[in-house]
């Protein structure tokens, strides 16, 4: 629990959290209510402190219009450093981006954030020196470069007290044991090993203390270029394949580093692609996938969108919305990601060939990729604590920047790109597609997604587990509290009380029935067999019988065929994805088994809840999926119900109170946007578009006629 | 998989109505788009073409109703060389195209052709629809759904404001309109006479819906007779002053015209036009700017370009914005909801038209009852919202969907009605716990809309229905649907009275009705069955079994309680037992 200063005085002030200190204010300031066009606001305080920028509304009454999910973190109308993407500011009814020193103040200052609100703050009633005070604060400490240790994160560290939940089920991979046992889980332990190489990060500070590697990978090949070229293990496969992924060497210039480099790698290609190991093939994700540039672009432009200022705003880009979707490109970029993380399953699972993904870091694509192939293959990443797990595998301590990715620190634009994102927003479509199949709701992606910009977790504030461990001890700076202890964005507790936490559980979800060990093989068995097509061997443990069979030169053909170097998908029939796709949709779906997404044109869609959620005009009063869920959440509260009322007249107990309070939810009246919508239109008036007449220049005879040609002239006469 | 209703009798090759006989069959290659090639027998029967594959892995079948098919097209010729390049080519109206190669040899092809061409288009052969020799039996009969007495009573009409006029009886006043209308208690028959001379197609303004708390009505007509000398009328102009005054406001009577200002000034060229200012000064007037038949006809055609046989890949979205056809829905919805806003909340009255008033003008009246009436929103009461303001009113179904017609190509076709369904379907998908039915229920309104299996659909209006005796010699939709209402039920339906339903008429809502208009593509089938709905019935079933078992306990507990009843029992139970035992 995190404790929460009570305001000491009636004067309205802001809520701190520990560590955190008031910067600047400015009084008299109007915010603007979006809701229906007209010009109504609430007047308050904007304040701005080393954590976030926060309006305190004069009128504290309105209490009782607070979300559903009420965020204990961050209140519906704070922002914090993190969460800033642009403001602007107005002048004269002109908008312009603010960004350092200004010579002039502007009347209005519109916040757009990066979990998509937009907050219009109007300053025409402040005082002169308020406003110059808050606006230059608030672009200072939200938009200006900044040092590591100046982050939130560290002031709330050494000021909060510690008492994280250590019951939290994430594995967090910091320790050799988390590696062994998800070695273990996996069956993955025949072939690979931990490797305590970088312990004291004597290899590179950019690996992670422990990771896994294949077993003839010696110590001296992996100190060798620094964990360069190293195949690192990610996941097994129920079969034995593998996931690998590798940091590619940069491009050198000079010819004999880049020949003992290529024998490097062909030595190590060599050593892993000899029994007991499977074929390998290998993906350079920088070639095959878009760039992080691209994918920044894209995301730029998406996100644009649904930074609405106004109604006005909203209807005029309304009648080009599909091609304004496909111009900015990401949802194209997030088909593409899904076809490849489907080309990679359909290797390990079909073809039983390991796959290398290559990627120069291997922290970026390689995190996005080996994340989703492991959500399709493996029903445990589907479950709450299995996908934080993987998250911290294959993101926090596999080393992705989310420092850099994020700019938390705003020290260099180049390096941002949403990879992250990306991933959630894949396993979004997963998540709307097979809604039955996650433990999680889409409401813990987007809460998820928020979190990535609330500094007072360490999980998203570091580029590596290195730059993690070092800063921990607080060596450099005057502090003398010793090791930080930092919260994990896992312990849910922290942001939301228990109420609210069930609106990140599932409840079309059913748990796997826990299997014991004899029952495991027989799922197992039915897996493969609902995955079986006709290249499918269904021989019992086909992978490590088959090449001891053979004869050497066998090996070596196919061999030297398969790993020729950055063999792509062109080298197998034309048709094999398409085959595995089309066999896997033909078959009714298995929940806890394989999930392979559709990426048809139509359904790769808008991730609405995340990126519509605070725009009034889609509002749907008593409507959307909410309405249905709500529905679902009513008849599992009655059965429960019923369930103790039988658990009583079993036992003949006199009852308790058994009549737990159930949430507050008609679903008449809830809105399209829970569980976010801070909207209470009080009227019914529907949203009427105001610019809807289109010309349809192509089709210009047509559109002249009548629908009947008949002249009732004449029979007027 | 089989068509509702259809017997299956177990030594016959393929399943069969009551009433259906076979005509013909023949071994073809079925082109399948999907799959390729596929060896089959076609069997065709007064009712539907039938196809079953010869190969049993997996079995293909194709069960269309003869209806269906829009046109049939020979192609390939005698000295056709490539493979399978020799056979017909059928077109249908519900998003699909079927290719069969047949062999060279004989006269094959031209048997088959003109079987398939007789009973595909009856109309144009002198032949009856297969609805006339339909001898199916069902529990309920459809024909018993509407009936306009009723339901205007339903609607609380007759009252001291609006009277039941029987001057349409033998369809003297219009013959388009049904018999029975529903006007203002001022206006005399004779006034309506003088109305129906300054209404295109003498189709005056009547009564389609009023609101129960503001009495603000909700009116359809056609176009005003007002030509390019700017014709005015007194007694339509007095007639529409009296419908203003009907509900007790002063405020003006609002009409909506469907149509674009500027198609609205064009057909003053050809004696038509709309309300002016000048003639009438308390009216306001907005143009809901929906396009014409044609233009609905040909964004359908684009649709499907881009759906069948294969879904357009690489640039989805602005292939879907080109047809314009979601862009269409928008505008029909916003329409409605413009109508439905204004008797709602601006208490206004409503006049809506278009040209002739049976096509927008339908879709618009019955869309904004749909948002403000929530007994259309059951299947009973859409049932009669369509018998309603679709059949009785005359929108011209043998004309639009071209029943039993050759002639594909006529440009009186138009998918008006499936545009009506489709914006139903986008309310329904925002608001999944607004109506009774699912999406079944629309999808096989659609299917019946062409099989010509039911009487419902056929003919342009009332008038003909009655000489050709629909009602007694055919059997209704509505009679399938109601004998088997649980097929088409929603589970989440609640009820709810009064509540006025707004969907967002925004693309960010609106989206393609994949399930109707992608079903043949098996690449794109939806997840059956729904696993939201799934679970949701498991946990009824739940319910229900804990609350008979909850039941089984209480009562053997009671009874040992009262068998020791004469120990120290608190009053508390007592009450309890008592309860139970009474």
């Amino acid at each position: 629990e995190i404790q929460i200063k009570e305001p000491i005085e009636k004067e309205v002030n802001p809520r701190l959290l520990p560590g955190e200190l008031l910067l600047c204010e400015a009084s008299t300031v109007y915010k603007y209510i979006h809701e229906d066009g007209s010009n109504r606001g609430t007047c308050g305080k904007l304040v701005c402190t080393n954590f976030k920028i926060a309006f305190l509304d004069d009128d504290s009454a309105s209490d009782d219009n607070e979300p559903q999910l009420k965020n204990k973190i961050i209140g519906e109308n704070d922002i914090t450093l993190q969460c800033v993407d642009q403001i602007y500011g107005v002048y004269d009814e002109k908008k312009k981006l603010l960004t350092g020193q200004l010579r002039k103040y502007p009347e209005k200052l519109i916040i757009y954030c990066k979990d998509l609100r937009v907050f219009n703050f109007c300053l025409r009633f402040t005082k002169e020196e308020e406003v110059k005070r808050i606006v230059s604060g608030i672009i200072h400490h939200s938009q200006t470069p900044k040092l590591l240790k100046r982050l939130f994160l560290f002031s709330y560290a050494s000021a909060a007290p510690n008492n994280t939940d250590e019951r939290n089920q994430t594995v967090m991979f910091d320790t050799l044991e988390d590696w062994r046992n998800e070695l273990e889980r996996t069956k993955g332990n025949v072939q690979y090993k931990v490797v305590t190489t970088n312990e004291g990060y004597r290899i590179s500070e950019k690996l992670p203390l422990y990771f896994v590697v294949p077993i003839c990978v010696s110590e001296e090949t992996i100190l060798k270029y620094e964990g360069r070229g190293i195949p690192i293990w990610c996941w097994s496969c129920h079969n034995g394949a593998a996931l690998l992924k590798m940091s590619a060497f940069p491009k050198e210039q000079d010819d004999s580093t880049a020949q003992m480099q290529k024998a490097f790698l062909d030595g190590i290609y060599k050593t892993i692609s000899k029994p007991p190991y499977e074929l390998l093939k290998t993906d350079d994700l920088s070639s095959s996938l878009p760039s992080l540039q691209d994918i920044q672009t894209a995301y730029t432009r998406y996100k644009q969108l649904f930074l609405i200022d106004n109604s006005a705003d909203f209807w005029a880009t309304d009648v080009k919305w599909f091609s304004l979707l496909e111009s900015t490109n990401w949802l194209e970029i997030i088909r593409r990601v899904l076809k490849k993380a489907i080309e990679v399953v359909e290797c390990l699972e079909r073809q039983h060939t390991n796959v290398l993904l290559i990627e120069e870091s291997a922290t970026d694509l390689c995190c996005v990729i080996s994340s989703l192939v492991q959500v399709m293959m493996d029903s445990y990443s589907r479950t709450k604590s299995g996908f934080q797990s993987l998250i911290q595998k294959e993101w926090v301590i596999g080393g992705h920047g989310f420092l850099d990715r994020c700019n938390h620190l705003h020290q260099s634009d180049k390096e941002e790109a949403p990879v992250f994102l990306l991933l959630l927003d894949c396993v979004w479509q997963l998540v709307q597609q097979y809604p039955a199949a996650f433990e999680f709701t889409e409401t813990y992606l987007t809460v998820l997604s928020d979190s990535l910009y609330v500094p007072i977790f360490s999980t998203f504030f570091f580029n590596s587990q290195h730059q993690k461990d070092t800063n921990t001890t607080g060596e450099s700076l005057e502090t003398q509290s010793g090791p930080f202890r930092f919260l994990t964005v896992w312990d849910w507790s922290v942001q939301f009380d228990p109420k609210a936490q069930a609106f990140l559980n599932n409840p079309l979800y059913a748990e796997k029935p826990k299997p014991d060990k004899s029952q495991r093989k027989t799922a197992r068995f039915k897996h493969q067999r609902q995955l079986s097509c006709p290249l499918t061997q269904t021989k019992s443990s086909p992978k490590r019988g088959f090449f001891r069979e053979e004869t050497d030169h066998l090996i070596k053909n196919i061999l030297g065929k398969r790993i020729g170097k950055f063999i792509n998908s062109s080298d197998e029939p034309p048709n094999s994805f398409r085959e595995f796709y089309d066999s896997w949709h033909s078959k009714p779906v298995d929940y806890h088994g394989l999930l392979v997404p559709r990426i048809d044109g139509t359904e790769i869609r808008v991730w609405a809840q995340r990126f519509l959620r605070w725009i009034p005009e889609v509002q749907l009063h008593g409507g959307g999926t909410i309405a249905t869920a709500a529905r679902i959440l009513d008849l599992m509260e009655e059965v429960e119900r019923l369930q103790v009322k039988m658990d009583e007249e079993h036992s003949q107990a006199v009852s308790g109170n058994i009549h737990a309070v159930p949430m507050l939810r008609d679903s008449a009246r809830l809105s399209s946007l829970f569980p976010f919508a801070l909207i209470h239109r009080q009227s019914v008036k529907p949203a009427l578009p105001t610019s809807t007449w289109k010309d349809l220049e192509d089709e210009d005879d047509l559109v002249k006629r009548d629908d009947e040609f008949v002249d009732l002239s004449s029979d007027m006469l | 998989s089989l068509q509702d209703g259809t017997n299956w009798e177990k030594n016959e090759e393929i399943p069969r109505l009551p009433g259906e006989t076979r005509v013909t069959d023949k071994d073809v290659i079925y082109m399948c788009p999907f799959n390729g090639p596929v060896k089959g027998r076609v069997y065709i029967t007064n009712y539907r073409l039938y196809l079953r594959s010869l190969e049993n892995d997996p079995v293909v079948v194709l069960d269309v109703p003869l209806g269906v098919i829009s046109r049939i097209e020979k192609m390939g010729g005698a000295s056709s060389r490539g493979e399978n390049s020799y056979g017909l080519d059928i077109t249908c109206k519900d998003m699909r195209n079927l290719r069969f190669a047949l062999k060279q040899e004989g006269h094959s092809r031209r048997d088959i052709f003109e079987v398939l061409t007789k009973h595909a288009f009856p109309q144009s052969h002198n032949l009856l629809f297969f609805a006339f020799a339909n001898e199916e039996k069902f529990s309920e009969n459809g024909w018993m759904v509407y009936n306009p007495m009723s339901e205007y009573r339903r609607q609380g009409l007759p009252n001291e404001r609006w009277r039941v006029t029987f001057i349409n009886e033998h369809y003297g006043l219009c013959d388009t309109y049904p018999s029975l209308l529903v006007v203002p208690y001022n206006a005399t028959d004779d006034d309506l006479k003088k109305v129906a001379a300054f209404r295109s197609r003498n189709r005056i303004p009547v009564l389609s819906w009023i609101h129960p708390e503001n009495q603000a009505v909700i009116m359809r007509c056609s176009q005003p007779l007002v030509g390019m000398s700017g014709k005015r009328n007194k007694d339509d102009e007095r007639y529409l002053d009296i419908i203003r005054e009907a509900n007790g406001q002063i405020s003006k009577l609002t009409i909506y015209d469907a149509r674009p200002n500027v198609n609205a000034v064009a057909n003053k060229a050809t004696g038509g036009g709309y309300e002016s200012e000048d003639a009438y000064p308390n009216a306001e007037l907005f143009f809901l700017d929906i396009h014409n038949i044609h233009v609905m006809r040909e964004s359908l055609k684009k649709l499907k370009d881009i759906v069948y046989p294969n879904v357009e890949e690489s640039h989805w979205l602005s292939s879907l914005e080109s047809t314009h056809w979601l862009e269409h829905i928008k505008l029909v919805l916003t329409g409605a909801i413009q109508v439905a806003d204004k008797v709602s909340s601006g208490r206004s009255s409503v006049l809506v038209h278009c040209s002739d008033g049976w096509d927008r003008t339908a879709q618009l009246t019955s869309l904004a009852m749909l948002m403000l009436d929530s007994y259309y929103r059951t299947i009973e009461g859409f049932e009669v919202l369509v018998q309603k303001e679709w059949i009785s009113f005359g929108h011209k179904f043998a004309s639009r969907i071209g029943h039993g017609d050759k002639n594909h190509a006529d440009a009186d076709r138009s998918p008006i009605f499936l545009q009506f369904i489709d914006c139903v379907w986008q309310m329904s998908k925002q608001f999944p716990t607004a109506f009774e039915f699912n999406e079944q229920f629309l999808i096989t309104i659609l299917d019946h809309l062409y099989s010509c299996r039911f009487g419902t659909f056929l003919y342009n209006s009332e008038s003909v229905r009655e000489k050709e005796k629909v009602t007694e010699k055919t059997l209704s939709l509505w009679s399938l649907i109601n004998s088997e209402k649980s097929k088409y039920t929603n589970p989440f339906y609640s009820k709810e009275l009064n509540r006025a339903l707004y969907p967002v008429a925004s693309m960010r809502h609106l989206e393609l009705w994949v399930n109707y208009y992608i079903r043949w593509n098996p690449r794109i089938r939806q997840q059956q069955p729904n696993p939201v709905e799934q679970r949701y019935m498991e946990l009824l079933a739940l319910r229900d079994d804990y609350m008979r078992r909850l039941e089984e306990l209480q009562i053997t507990n009671n009874s040992k309680i009262s068998n020791s009843s004469a120990s120290s029992t608190s009053p508390s139970q007592m009450m309890s037992q008592v309860q139970t035992h009474f």
